[in-house]
């Protein structure tokens, strides 16, 4: 069995404000392995992008990882909780062990710097290197990314390119420090379906390349499908069913992947046929439905269970599901 | 980017224009021609005008003739340097003004540097630690600094610097240098005696700024832009000032054009209750006394600096602001 490269287990991130507390992530375990990525997928609010700032621990205020351990496995082979680790030791993490790559390119860079001058400042910090070789070293990486003219785009601003350029170059940023593991959160949201693909073909080749791990967060089954090799499911800050894309897609267990997979549009329907939908909406983080949290939108509920009992993860070979319909049952 | 350089610098000569035909109305606006108020000037003083001179007097000023070739008269005169005669003083404008509109403008700069070097910082600190007990203090200190006058907070100053320090801090020079010729010695001596006035000149614009600074930079520490910096692994230190600092500073920068006048006219009472040495109280002398031509070259001397300083400002945006460079291109 092959180890991991970055295990979580059990993460919990929570907002504390006036009105209450916000369990944004509460209790996830994945696993991301060498030259694989795994999706992360779910409906807005259901807490990827917290998970991914979780790992990182840079949850914004009032934000707060409360609980979990994440396990490093670093390069030499040993392995790190980042959970237990000091603030400075974490800022080596950040960068040359795992990057982000965000949503919204444009917002995500600040407009005030060159794009050269933000990719350099990561190289500089962590390898060490002096400005002329940093700058050479910013070329090579926006050449690598496909962005044309590298060493004339170097000196523009981000406001200067277009959005697929600009993802292009974000991918760029993210991999300046040689990074192992690769959190995308959300990549080609923000892009035409075009230039989706086009991103989406970067990140792979650069994955066969380099045997980065992907993190891949996404609300769209689509991209899962087409990127993925692993799938975790969340719902209200649970991952509530993961396992191999293949086995999920084919054969779904919990009652809300099922949902999430009807739900897709494709070619073949029927014109004028209604898309199924979920029922409902995420409930509001502070009313927490009792027991499972899919419960009042589930079409598979059983009475006097599920409205009471919160399912425990069950495994079945690489599948965990989180469901009394398959295990658990009290 | 030099069109929009050359742009606002002719917008500046036009409002310059319009400033000076402001002035000269100022300068008209007591009824009657100002040799005739001029004479009657002179004659409760004692002294007399012979027709002879008053002739001459109406003639060099085109007195009776239409508004724009008085103006003409006026303003050719004016760009050579000749700002005419102030009636009270009996001397030409120009030497009456004196060094008054060079300290004013030290006074105001000075005040300047205190608003920034003060409301940056404390801006910064505000923003990051929101809601701590001294961003409190801050606050609560800030808005008394926007509530209560600085001609008030200059009298309560004055009044502890003298009962419990025994200084006397008004004026801008020790009483042996006031008449002194300038040197090492006498700017040495302004140096010493611009801090307090320019604190206190300050102190408003401090408080506002600090607040403008505060919800700036509050508005910027929530962008993915941060959030970004911190996920390449720099220090918050580091993040913070590169970063939002860096966004929040724009409003700095265009502050600077309308925090320039609002010094120069927020300084005359302070330079009142200070005995300060500047502009501010001449111009308002000169208006009690009607005596026009003082008081139409000094609005026009302030006017041409706010225009001076929006430039200054309109640069100093551009420099910050590389969208709006780019976009200019």
């Amino acid at each position: 069995m092959v180890e991991p490269i970055l295990s979580v287990r059990g993460l919990r991130t929570q907002f504390v404000g006036p009105e209450g507390v916000v369990r944004a992530v509460d209790g996830v375990d994945f696993d991301v392995f060498e030259g694989r990525t795994l999706g992360v997928v779910g409906e807005s609010g259901c807490g990827k992008s917290v998970t991914a700032r979780s790992i990182l621990r840079i949850v914004d205020r009032p934000g707060r990882v409360v609980g979990g351990s994440v396990m490093l496995r670093k390069a030499d082979g040993s392995t790190v909780d980042l959970a237990g680790l000091t603030e400075e030791a974490m800022r080596d993490i950040r960068g040359p062990e795992i990057a982000l790559v965000f949503q919204e390119p444009m917002a995500s860079f600040s407009q005030h710097y060159t794009i050269g001058n933000q990719i350099m400042e990561g190289v500089r910090l962590h390898m060490g290197l002096d400005k002329h070789a940093a700058r050479k070293r910013a070329i090579e990486l926006l050449d690598m990314v496909g962005v044309p003219q590298p060493s004339r785009r170097i000196d523009e601003y981000p406001f200067q390119l277009s959005g697929g350029l600009r993802q292009r170059v974000m991918i760029a940023m993210a991999l300046a420090c040689d990074p192992r593991v690769l959190i995308a959160d959300e990549p080609t949201t923000a892009l035409d379906v075009t230039t989706q693909a086009q991103i989406l073909d970067l990140l792979r080749q650069l994955q066969a390349e380099r045997g980065l791990a992907i993190i891949l967060i996404t609300h769209d089954m689509g991209v899962i499908a087409e990127m993925a090799h692993d799938v975790s499911v969340m719902y209200l800050g649970r991952a509530v069913e993961t396992g191999s894309v293949s086995d999920i897609f084919d054969r779904p267990q919990h009652p809300y992947t099922k949902a999430l997979l009807r739900s897709i549009p494709t070619v073949m329907a029927k014109p004028r046929t209604r898309l199924p939908t979920i029922v409902g909406s995420i409930p509001h983080p502070f009313d927490r439905p009792a027991g499972c949290a899919f419960n009042p939108r589930c079409a598979d509920m059983i009475a006097g269970v599920c409205d009471i009992a919160e399912p425990p993860p069950t495994n079945t070979g690489t599948r965990q599901v989180r469901c009394f319909l398959h295990g658990g049952r009290p | 980017m030099i069109a929009f350089v050359t742009r606002r610098l002719l917008l500046g000569l036009l409002t310059t224009w319009l400033i000076s035909v402001l002035s000269f109305a100022i300068i008209q606006l007591p009824p009657g021609d100002f040799v005739d108020a001029y004479i009657a000037q002179l004659a409760s003083s004692g002294s007399a005008v012979s027709a002879e001179e008053a002739r001459s007097l109406r003639e060099l000023y085109g007195l009776g003739q239409p508004f724009y070739v008085q103006y003409g008269k006026w303003i050719a005169r004016v760009v050579v340097g000749d700002f005419g005669e102030s009636m009270e003083w009996r001397r030409p404008v120009i030497e009456v003004i004196g060094d008054r509109i060079w300290l004013t403008l030290a006074l105001s700069f000075a005040a300047l540097i205190v608003t920034w070097t003060l409301a940056l910082p404390i801006g910064i600190y505000s923003a990051v630690r929101q809601y701590s007990f001294a961003d409190y203090i801050f606050t609560f200190f800030g808005f008394i600094g926007i509530a209560v006058p600085n001609f008030l907070l200059a009298l309560v100053i004055m009044y502890f610097a003298f009962t419990m320090l025994g200084a006397s801090v008004g004026g801008l020079f020790s009483a042996e240098m006031t008449l002194a010729p300038w040197g090492w010695e006498k700017a040495w001596d302004l140096i010493k005696h611009l801090p307090l006035p320019a604190v206190i000149l300050a102190l408003a614009g401090t408080a506002q700024l600090v607040r403008i600074m505060r919800a700036n930079l509050l508005d910027e520490l929530r962008k993915p832009y941060v959030v970004t910096a911190r996920a390449k692994g720099l220090s918050e230190m580091r993040t913070v000032l590169k970063y939002p600092v860096r966004a929040a500073l724009n409003p700095f920068a265009s502050n600077l054009a309308y925090q320039f006048p609002q010094l120069i006219s927020g300084g005359i009472i302070i330079s009142i209750v200070l005995g300060l040495p500047t502009v501010g109280p001449l111009l308002v002398k000169s208006l009690v006394a009607k005596d026009m031509f003082l008081a139409g070259t000094i609005v026009l001397l302030l006017g041409v600096l706010t225009v001076i300083g929006t430039f200054i400002s309109d640069l100093v945006l551009m420099w910050v602001e590389p969208r709006l460079r780019h976009q200019l291109d």
